[in-house]
Parts: C-alpha cells; structure tokens; sequence
C-alpha cells in the first residue's frame, strides 16, 4: 500500500543555499570592480518624463562609482548573510530582489556613465512591450502543464499568432479580426498538439519541438511563396494604436507605463488576473490542478480527466495565439520569418521560474522583458557594450534564471505523463 | 476517451497476477498458418511479411509515415500554387483540369527534388554523347554533402536521446566548432595532413565545450537542457555575429561579415573530383557513426549512458552517477555536432559566414528522431533528408517553390515516426504492444 | 447525489474482466447483505483489487451484471458509483498530496458561491462535521503531503462518507496501520456498520480477516473459490487462497553469527525540508545473521537503506562495512565493498523494463571483470552468466534477451535476487523484498534469502509484513519516527511489537534527543 511519501533529500551535488549566497556575493563584487571602478567619468542621468508630459519630473543623476560601490556592499553583506542561515525572519525572496535591483542599478549607472541621458520611462515602456509576449506564452504554459501537458510549442504558437494576426489584418482591413484569427491560429496548433499527446501518448518535449519546427517551416514557406510576392495586401496590416487610460494614464511615471499602451497590454493584465484567480480560487481552477498532480485521483471522484486537459492545452494555444498576434499588428506590423525569435521558449522559463504560478511567471516574463529592452535601449545610448552581447541578453538573462534561481520545484507532479486507465 | 491497452510504458494493473509461465508473446498468427502442413518455405516467408506490415512493425510504420509526409506535403505544395487554385475555382466546369493541374504541380516539385538529389536522366543521356560523366552523380554526391553534417549532428542528439537527454543545442555547438576549425583553418599554418586533422579535431573540442556547458549546468544545478541548449543556441548565433566583427577574424577588405578563407591544406580532400563537392566529411561522418556504435553496444561508458537514460534511479541504485554521465555524454555530443561545423566549414564552405550554420541543428532533432535514436537508424535518416535538403534547392530553381516546404515535410515525417499508433489509425494496421529499447524516447516529462 | 437511510444490498453476478489474454475476473459471484462486513479475501494478484474497480466504475466488465437492491446497475465511472451511494477507500491513496484535506474530501463537490468560486469555509465545516461525527479527528487546513499515513487514511474515509456513501469498499487498509491503528480502524467500521452502512473489506491477511469480518469470499486467480465461515482455521483459510497446503512458516536453522558486519553509530538524515527522518539510529548486523526492521511505512527504513548504500546524503553518524568506514561514500563504493540492494521499488529502482534480461542481470558489476576489461565490454562472457543465473534462479523467461518489462512481477523479483545475491554477498540489504508478489515467489524469496544468510552473508531486512519479519528475522528491531523504539527476539508477542511500532511501549535503546 503506498501512501504519500514524505521524501529524504535525495543525492544533490550543490548546496542551493550557499550557491545563491556565493552568487549575491559575486554580484555585489562585480557592483564594485566592474560597476563601480571601471566606470566611465560622469554621471549617470536618468530622466522621467516623456517629451509632452503635463507634469514635470525632474531627472536623477547618480555617480556610478559611489554608487555602484554602496549597492555592492550591500549585496556582499546580504551574501553572507544569507549564507549563515539566520535569516528566517526575512524573506530569502525579498533578499534576492533587493541583490538583483542593487544589480541592475549599478548596471545602467555604469552603462549610461556620462553619455546621452537613459530614458527611463522608454526603458520601462519597452519592458511592458517586450513582456507582452512573454506573459501570455507564460500563461498559456501555466494553464497546459498545470492540467498535465508540457507546452513546449509555446514558440511556434506565437509564430502562428504572429502570423495570422498579420495576413488576416492585412487581407480584410480588421485588426480586431486579425486578433481573433491569431488567437485561433494558436488554439489550432493547441489541437495538435493535444491530440498528439494526450490521444497518441507522444513524448510531450518531442513533441513541442517538432510542433515547432512544423510551424517554422510552415510559416516560411508560406512567407515566401505568398506573403513576399502579394506583400501589399497579405502583409501590410495596421497597428493597434495605443490607448491611453483616463486619469490613471496620467500619474507622473507609472501612468505612461502601466496605462497608456495598445490593447494587448489591457488583455495582458486581464489574463494574468483572469488565470490566477481561475486556477486557485474556482471549482475550475481546482479541478485541472488536481488532474496535473493525480489524474487518478481525479478520476475517482467523476472528473474527466481527458476532456480537461484537452480543453486547458486548447485554452492555452489561444492566449499564446494573442500573444503571437502581439508580435506584429501589436507592433511592428508585418510579419517576418521567425520573428518570435525564441520568445517563446523565454515564456516557457519565465514559467518555469515562475513556479508553474500566473503571478509568478509574469513576475519572471518582467524580468525577461527588461532584458530585451535593456538591449534596446542600451543601445541607442551608446553603452559601452557590444551591440551582440546585448542581444545575447535575455537569453543569458534565461540560462542564469533558470540554472541558479529555480530550484527543482516544482512541476505539477503529473506534468507531461500520459493518462492511462488501468 | 478512455484507453483500455496499456500504452507505450507498459503499465500493468498492479494486482495481476501473470501466469508463471509467462512471456508475452503476441499471439503469432504466422506460425500457426505455418504450423500447418504442406506449406512451402516462400509461402511462410510472405505469410512473415505480411504479417509484419499487418501488425504494423516499426520499419513498416516508418515507411508509412514518410509516405504520408509526403503526400501531405504534395497537399501542401499543390494548393498554395496560384494556379492551382484558380484551376480549383472553376472545379465544377472543369474538374479534370483541377485534379490534373495540382497534380502537375505536386509531381513537377517531387521529380524536380528527385533529379537534384538521386539523378537527373538528361545528364545520363548527355554522357552518351560525350557529356560529363561526373555530372550524373551530381545529385547524389549534393545528396552526400548535405547528408553529412546531417549525421554527425544527428548523432549528437541521438547520443544525447539514448542517455536521457533533450539536446537540441547542436545548432550552438556546430557553431563552437565551425569557429574553432575555422580559426585554425585561416589563422594557423601547418603541413599538409596535419593541418586538416588539427582542425578537425579543434571542430570537436569547439563543439564539446559548448556541449559541456550545457552538460555540467545540469548535473550540478539540475538546469533542464532543454532551455539552456536552445538559450546557448542564440547565444552562438550572436557571438558568431560578434567575433566576425572583430579584426582578428574577418576577411580584410570585404563589406560583409566573412572570414579570412580557410587554408589550402586544411580542407578536407574531395572524394571524386574536384568537380563533384562530395569530400572525406561523409567518410568522418560515417566513422562517426560506427564509432558512436561501439560506444554505445560494447563499452562500459556506453553501457551507462544507456542504462541513465532508460531508467536514471535504477542506474543510481546500481552504483552509476547520472551526472557524471550527463557530463559524459553532452561533451561527446558537443564534439559531434562540433565535427558537423567542421565538416561545413572544412568541406564546402570554406570560410566563417554568420549563417553557416544553416538549419542542420534543428534538422539534427528531426534526423535522430527518424532514425530511432540508433547510429545506423541516424546514417539513414540523414541520407534521407539529406535527399530532401538537396532536391529542395533544385525544386526552387526549377519550379520556384520555396526550400522551407522541405522543413515541414521534415516535421511531417518526425511527427508521424513519433506517434505509430497514429499511422496505424490512418492505415487501419492493428495494434502492437512492444517495449523496445532506442526505439521511442518515452514519454518522460520535466524531471530525468 | 442521493442519500440513503438504508443499507445497500450488493450483488455481483458472473463478473468477468479480462486484460488481453489475461483473466483477472472470471464469472464471479459475490452477494454482500445490507449492514455487514464482508471480507474480500485473496493474495497478490488474485483479481480483488480488479472486482472493485469493476464496481466502482473505473473498469468496465466483460460480463455479468451488478445488482443494487436487486435492481441492475451500470457505472461507466466512479461519479456514478458515487451517486448510487457505493464510496471507495482505495489501496494507493486518491489524495492529491499538494491540496489540503478539506480541498482533497470536497473535490469533485466542491460547494460554490457565485461564478465558481470556492467556499473554502463551508467545506472546512462539513470536514469538521463528518469528522466529529464518526470520530476520525482531522484537521481540514492541513496539507496532505505532510501527514501521517493513519490520518492519510481517515481522510479518505471521510471522503467516502462525504457523498454520503452507503457502501464503504475498503482495499487492503492495514498495510500502513500498526496493530493498534488497525484496532482502531476496526472499531471505526463497526461504527459505520452500525449507522448502517454495509462494508467491503479486502484483504490478504488472514487474522485480520477472521476477526473483522462477518462473511468471508476467497479469490484466487481471478475465480471465487470458496466462502468460509470466519471461524474457518488458518490452514483451511490459506489453503483456499493459495490452492495447496501451505506452509506458513519458513524452514530456518538457528542462527550462527559471526563477526560484525554492518555498524550503524548514530546515523541521522535529514529531508528536503531539513527534518531528521533517520534518527540517531545505532545497531550492528553480523554476518550470518537476518536482522528484521520492523514498522509502519514512512519511519525511516527506506531512508535507512538508501542511506547505507550511498544515496542519500549523511548528516551525522556513520556507517562502516568490515570496520571500513563507508560513511558519505558512493553507491558505487557500497556495492564494490560486497554490499547488495534489493530496493523497495522494484520497478522504479530495481530492473530497466527496456533492457534485456541480460542486461539487467549485470547492472551492478558491468565494469567489473569478467565482465569488462578497460572500456570494452565482454559480451559473451555476459550473456553466459546471465543464462547460468537464469537457470539457478529459475527465472521463467524465453530467452535472456527478453525485456524484463515483459516479465511478471515475481519474475521480476527474481531478476533482482539472482543479481544481489549472485554477487559476492557479505551484506545483503533488502527492502520490502516480497511486496505484490504472489505466494510462490515469496517463499522463494525467502528461501534464497535464507541461503544467502547460511553461506555467511549478514543480512539487513525491512518489511512491514509482520508475518514476514517474524519469519525470518532472528532479532527484530523495530523502528518509528526515525528511531530504534526497541530491539525484541523473534518470540516477541505480536501486541508488544504493535506497541513499538506504534511509539509506545518500552523502548530499550532509548536515543539520546537531538534537535530535530
């Protein structure tokens, strides 16, 4: 008879807690050698309002020396304390945020050092514009492996929204139709994707990637054989102008950022709050958590196990689908081969790091976000980094997130394992 | 929908009890038929056969998926031809024309791939009337060439199935090896074999660093490969960008980002001319591939790797470390997918461009998963789809359709190969119940 | 979801229910009376678990019909069998281990306010309700992963009666109870008998069976073969489950110990969540010599075993084998030191189903000659052992390429034991070595361990079979909460080993406390 086991750590090769101490450390060293020292003369000027603003805020300018060199010895104190083990009062996350934001201070203190002033609200704008993507794919993977099915083709979901946002945009004038039609595009691949893996038991990784590959091909080949000669009225669609919400849109600051944006961010916030509340607060939510963690269990009390999951992963291609549509008639427009450009698989860490959590993942999807921006942006400043290694970021920004900060918890213990009555 | 067979792990109610003489034998309908007497030795082998392809065998299935990825793809090509769709907008007056007019589409593109791959009969002809003779094994030598940095890199992601392991990292780890073969080839100068072995073995060490990156991250801090290797993939694509930026790697005077070309003597030596591109990259490739079979059936190192990836706890209580394994096994798959960017760049490209890579990494994934995760499975999957990537080129030029359909036949035929239960559906073939070792990566989910 | 005053009367007519060629259900008749207990009695593999899931609506019969008050019933799933007031107390618990009691009793009822929303308070108050009422004390916040297998259980009772089941199936509920849990889940179903439900209790365990039960049906390879009184005997009750006169007891020589093998001194390991699962534990094992551990699942033996052979990080204490100090070494270390494994999970830590017989029969000592030399492996030398063991170990199989996912349970077992024991044993340590298997493959189980035991290997055996640890243990150590409660000879009375098990009692080695 097994009953629920109470597990004993089992063999691991790193001791997590020290590893992040020793890694608060070696940011706070970097804060201060690299930060701090090899600063560029000058201040660091950040500004905060955006040209046409009608109020006024003044801009901040720090000297990244002393700067840097404070925030670093902050991070090295926080390091060793954390490593000693006392800090049960405190609450490791917010230590681990305190590190990261001294981290990310003393970057673009070093990075802005005597040149053109940062934008900071461009900055935090972009970040919202690049998370977009990364939230609703995160939410998607949330809402299919919380019910039991990896979604790995997160990516080629989004590729797909991106691409049917665009042509059907371009083909009837709609955006709102080229919207639906990206979500739709998403769910279609959902359906394969369910089909294959819950009807056909494939490996669920497999299976995503190829999905993925499938949708690449697809929508290349489709790109040149029809989109690159009909161009004008199959790839040219209309953004979505940015909306501006009253009063809240303007609050010095916050207000261009959260609240002054196209329609997908709006959607965004909705899905965030939408899924949260659904997965831990309904009967709903409750019902596909406990097909992800025990199908059987499930089972024995009348829930249809199958059905749930065939509709989460469908549930989930749709949202990606929007967040796919995001990429070009939230944006740039048309679309281009490949414009997902690994985004999807960012969403799929930033809900790994996210613990399998909607509020999670999009705390993660933010940081990824930033990163992308932070490439941007720092590059129209002139920060004294190559311009690749700046596009490297967000995926550096990944491998960093998910090696060291997450830890092997926890996946819906269900995750990615067919269902088979015995 | 309910299953009532056990699926593809065998999972047996666990309150049975078996016979004591059991052994599962699927009831074999060929040896009672052939029980009888009076039948002849030929009957009883077709009677073999057919049974096979009626319980639907793995090769049978494979077959039938690639058969059904390329008829989808002739779907596929026939209607996204504009005029096959104007032909199919009058399907009611003129019916014939429709279905004659995607089928000439459809076959055009597939003879098109099949003369730019296997042979072109106008260059036989030719030969008779004093034609190059070289020209008639054009086809097969591009086949060859393409085919074979298909099978170094799908060997690393096989390698990497077999012990468990997602690595669909072989896009960055060919980078690492292009750059480092490459680096040698134009920046070093040394005899005249030696040079080309030195770069060829940098390709491999290029490659293995990348991959053991990936391998050490996971077994000290259980990353899953699966993120970091797609990650290092956009890492190498930029730091490729990056580095042929820099002086001490870019071709002086040329306004596009390409290297100094490689040596004379670092070049692998054609097979058959200097005309026909096929070089002593397809030998390395295959000796790669029997290598990575003894390895794999007949050492101990092997043996591991096969035992983590079946089963990681059983092999840890019987005394192997799945990290050390994991460690093992993506530098040796780095190698690999390293010597396929050496084989490019050593091979026919000659010199660093920042899109040598191509899509052999992705391609790579599709290629171990047709070839079931198997050193000889691998070689012939690639030669496959090394056919595919060559006749696509001359389908383009021939009929413009565009290369990336080759992709998504590609994807067809992987997803079909993954799901036999699938195909036997379509086919109406019966079920068979098997667990077969290297043939299926079962289903796993996130944790090893 | 209707409720009923009266009990349920039960019949099942010629149910039977195969598994491709297999028959687990052959044309069975069972008739259980309103308001009695009626035991299920059969041993691994008999077919019971497979009947009940036939009634319960999670299998579908073959044939034969299922009567309900002498009306015929279909359940095509459990939500059915629920409605019709049959509730069911499976053998591995239905419970999600991340949800607390009260989300896991309300899942699939769960009360709502408006648009779907959980009303977490009502459902807290019915648990409390229905707790207080049948006197199984649970706490509704609490998460399941983090308690005790006996409160496990009760909140799956309480789940049945939740649906306001008038039939309560119980399927092998002892196996985690110490004896006096069991005492305690006993008075629970004379309780629910009395407020008139009727119970299904299914078992392999014959005293349990004759004190518990008012009618008793035997299984035995998947037919009814026999409907014994509970006054029948042991023998007469074991016979009809097995099919012939059985032995209930193991042919032993007393034991000759010899010098010490195994010395366990102070040995503790923590969880994940840093509590000490293995307590300061202390004993010696010598060779030519079974020592039994003894306890409820969950008190630390399979950490203990893990820890031993090098799996689990050591926190304190050590750990030596012939006086050399193994503490912290690797598995690989452990095994080469002449120590062998038999794990708890045969499938999972125990065999590789893809691999060949032949394969699995050489996973310990594959790198070893004659085996390897170097890097290479010597196949024929391979494949020659693995058929001598296949036949002394009388493994049923075709041929030692078979997969060994293809073989049964007690084959597999087999495989395992021809591997531990077909090395050079000095410590064999076993864990749960006999679980699911058949009668047959236990008593050569047993034999072979015997053996091991004669030729002068010592031998470390964790089992919550108490039949099985009386049978072979010649000391009997009893371990709970990660502690040594106390070490007893093999004539110890079943109620004062049931008190140890269970933390009471006199605990003779008293552990020294340590900070949990």
């Amino acid at each position: 008879m097994t009953a629920v086991p109470v597990v004993a750590r089992e063999r691991v090769t790193f001791d997590r807690q020290r590893a992040i101490a020793g890694m608060f450390v070696m940011l706070g060293l970097v804060d201060i050698f690299v930060f701090g020292f090899l600063a560029d003369k000058g201040d660091a000027v950040f500004t905060f309002t955006l040209t046409g603003a009608a109020v006024s805020v003044p801009n901040l300018s720090l000297a990244p020396g002393p700067v840097s060199e404070a925030l670093g010895a902050l991070s090295i104190v926080l390091g060793f304390l954390y490593a000693g083990r006392n800090l049960a009062k405190i609450p490791k996350r917010l230590v681990g945020i305190v590190v990261m934001l001294g981290f990310v201070v003393s970057f673009l203190c070093w990075s802005d050092a005597g040149r053109i002033p940062l934008p900071f609200v461009s900055l935090m704008q972009s970040t919202m514009l690049a998370s977009i993507p990364l939230v609703l794919g995160a939410l998607s993977g949330c809402l299919c492996e919380r019910s039991g099915v990896i979604n790995i083709a997160i990516e080629g979901q989004l590729l797909l929204g991106a691409f049917a946002g665009a042509v059907i945009a371009s083909s009837f004038g709609s955006l709102w139709l080229g919207l639906f039609s990206g979500s739709i595009a998403g769910g279609l691949l959902a359906i394969l994707l369910a089909v294959f893996a819950i009807r056909y038991m494939v490996d669920q990784i497999i299976l995503g990637v190829v999905l993925n590959v499938f949708a690449s091909g697809l929508t290349g080949y489709l790109y040149d054989q029809a989109l690159v000669p009909y161009q004008n009225r199959l790839n040219s669609p209309n953004t979505f102008t940015p909306i501006k919400i009253p009063v809240l849109g303007d609050i010095p600051i916050i207000g261009p950022i959260l609240f002054d944006s196209t329609i997908f961010l709006y959607i965004a916030y909705a899905a965030v709050a939408l899924v949260h509340i659904g997965l831990f607060k309904t009967r709903w939510g409750l019902r596909v958590r406990a097909v992800g963690e025990h199908p059987t269990a499930a089972d024995t009390v009348g829930i249809r196990v199958l059905f749930t999951r065939y509709r989460n992963v469908v549930l989930g291609g749709l949202v990606a689908g929007i967040g796919g549509a995001s990429l070009t008639i939230g944006s740039v427009g048309s679309f281009g081969k490949d414009i997902s450009s690994g985004q999807g698989y960012i969403a799929l860490a930033a809900m790994i790091f996210g613990r399998w959590t909607p509020l999670g993942a999009t705390g993660a999807a933010l940081l990824f976000g930033f990163s992308v921006a932070c490439a941007n942006v720092l590059g129209t400043i002139g920060a004294p980094i190559p311009s690749d290694f700046l596009l490297m970021l967000p995926y550096v920004a990944t491998i960093i997130a998910v090696a060291g900060f997450v830890g092997r918890s926890r996946a819906p213990k269900a995750d990615g394992q067919p269902y088979i009555k015995s | 929908m309910s299953h009532q067979d056990a699926g593809p792990e065998g999972n047996e109610p666990t309150t049975l009890t078996e016979p004591e003489d059991s052994a599962e034998n699927p009831p074999d309908a060929t040896k009672q038929v052939a029980a009888g007497a009076g039948h002849p030795k030929g009957a009883e082998t077709a009677l073999q056969l057919l049974n096979a392809v009626l319980e639907g065998s793995s090769a049978v299935v494979t077959f039938l998926a690639i058969v059904l990825a390329i008829v989808i793809g002739g779907l596929l090509i026939a209607f996204t031809s504009p005029t096959v769709l104007h032909a199919w907008s009058h399907l009611f007056s003129a019916p014939g024309a429709a279905f004659s007019r995607a089928w000439d589409v459809a076959s055009s593109a597939y003879s098109a791939m099949f003369e730019g791959a296997i042979v072109n009969p106008h260059t036989v002809s030719a030969a008779f009337h004093g034609g190059s003779i070289a020209a008639i094994f054009n086809p097969l030598s591009e086949t060859a060439v393409n085919a074979t940095p298909l099978i170094l890199a799908g060997l690393a992601v096989a390698l990497a199935f077999r012990a468990g392991m997602f690595n669909i990292g072989a896009t960055g780890q060919f980078i690492g090896g292009a750059m480092i073969a490459g680096w040698i080839g134009f920046a070093v100068h040394l005899p005249m074999i030696i040079h080309v072995v030195v770069a060829v073995i940098g390709g491999f060490v290029g490659g293995s660093i990348v991959g053991g990156f990936v391998g050490t991250l996971k077994a000290r801090t259980g990353a899953h490969e699966v993120i970091v290797t797609i990650m290092t993939n956009y890492v190498m694509e930029y730091l490729i960008l990056f580095l042929l930026g820099l002086a001490v790697f870019r071709a002086p005077g040329l306004p596009n980002p390409v290297s100094p070309p490689v040596a004379n003597n670092a070049m692998l030596p054609h097979l058959a001319g200097a005309t026909l591109r096929i070089n002593a990259g397809f030998l390395v490739a295959l000796a790669a591939a029997a290598g990575v079979s003894w390895f794999l059936n007949r050492t101990t190192v092997g043996f591991e790797l096969r035992t983590v990836g079946a089963n990681a706890s059983a092999a840890r209580s019987a005394g192997m470390s799945p990290e050390r394994t994991w460690i093992i096994v993506m530098v040796i798959c780095g190698g690999l997918a390293g010597l396929a960017g050496a084989s490019v760049i050593l091979g026919t490209d000659f010199a660093l461009t920042p899109q040598i890579y191509g899509t052999y990494g992705i391609d790579a994934i599709t290629v171990a998963l047709l070839g079931r995760g198997t050193p000889f499975g691998v070689v012939l999957a690639a030669l496959l789809y090394g056919t595919l990537d060559a006749g696509s080129v001359t389908m383009q030029a021939q009929t413009q359709i565009p290369v990336d359909i080759a992709t998504v036949i590609q994807a067809l035929i992987v997803l079909f190969v993954a799901s036999p239960p699938f195909v036997r559906e379509v086919f109406h073939l019966r079920r068979r119940r098997r667990v077969e070792e290297g043939a299926q990566v079962l289903a796993k989910g996130w944790s090893a | 979801m209707s409720g009923r005053e009266v009990a349920l009367q039960l019949e099942l007519r010629g149910i039977t229910k195969r598994f491709g060629g297999l028959v687990a259900n052959d044309n069975i008749d069972l008739t259980v009376e309103p308001g009695e207990i009626h035991a299920l009695l059969g041993e691994n593999g008999a077919g019971k678990s497979t009947l009940m899931n036939v009634l319960y609506g999670l299998l579908q019969p073959d044939a034969g019909q299922i009567l309900l008050d002498g009306k015929a019933v279909r359940f095509h799933n459990p939500g059915e069998a629920l409605a019709a007031g049959i509730g069911m107390v499976h053998q591995h618990f239905m419970l999600v281990p991340v949800f607390t009691v009260a989300e896991n009793v309300m899942l699939g009822v769960e009360p709502t306010t408006f648009l779907g929303l959980l009303d977490r308070r009502r459902a807290r108050k019915d648990v409390l309700e229905l707790s207080s009422r049948y006197g199984l004390a649970i706490d509704p916040d609490a998460l399941v992963e983090d308690l005790p297998v006996g409160i496990q259980q009760r909140v799956e009772i309480v789940k049945a009666l939740h649906r306001e089941a008038s039939m309560v199936i119980l399927d092998e509920p002892t196996a985690v109870l110490t004896p006096g849990e069991t005492n305690e889940l006993f008075e629970i179903m004379r309780g629910l008998q009395a407020s008139g439900k009727s119970i299904i209790f299914i078992s392999h365990k014959l005293k349990e069976v004759q004190e518990i039960a008012d009618r008793i049906t035997v299984l035995r390879r998947g037919k009814v073969v026999g409907s014994p009184p509970p006054s029948a005997s042991d023998e007469e009750l074991a016979s009809l489950m097995v099919g012939r006169a059985v032995e209930l007891t193991v042919h032993k020589d007393p034991a000759r110990p010899g010098d010490v093998v195994l010395k366990l001194d102070g040995l503790s390991v923590k969880n994940a969540a840093g509590r000490a699962v293995v307590n300061g534990v202390s004993f010696e094992v010598r060779s030519g010599e079974i020592v039994g551990v003894a306890g409820v699942q969950g008190n630390g033996q399979t950490e203990l075993c893990k820890t031993i052979m090098g799996l689990l990080p050591v926190e304190a204490g050590s750990i030596r084998v012939h006086d050399h100090d193994l503490t912290g070494t690797s598995t690989r270390a452990v095994l080469e030191s002449g120590v062998s494994y038999i794990p708890e999970d045969r499938q999972e830590d125990g065999i590789v189903e893809a691999f060949s017989l032949a394969d699995n029969l050489v996973l310990d000592d594959y790198n070893r000659a004659p085996y390897a030399s170097g890097l290479a492996l010597h196949l024929d030398e391979i494949r020659k052992s693995a058929s001598k063991l296949t036949d002394e170990y009388d493994i049923r199989a075709t041929s030692i390429d078979m997969t060994a996912g293809t073989l049964s349970g007690g084959n597999q077992q087999k495989v395992i034991v021809a591997r531990e024991l077909g090395r050079d044993v000095s410590l064999l340590v076993a864990n749960q070595p006999t679980r699911g298997l058949d009668v047959g493959s236990i008593e050569f189980v047993h034999n072979r361990i015997v053996a091991a035991r004669d030729h002068g290997a010592a031998v470390l055996i964790c089992s919550t079979e108490l039949d099985e640890i009386y049978a072979l243990a010649d000391r009997i150590i009893v371990m709970y909460e990660g502690r040594i409660a106390g070490e007893r000879p093999p004539t110890v009375s079943i109620e004062e080993l049931g008190l140890l098990m269970a933390g009471a009692g006199t605990p003779d080695s008293v552990a020294e406390a340590q900070p949990a």
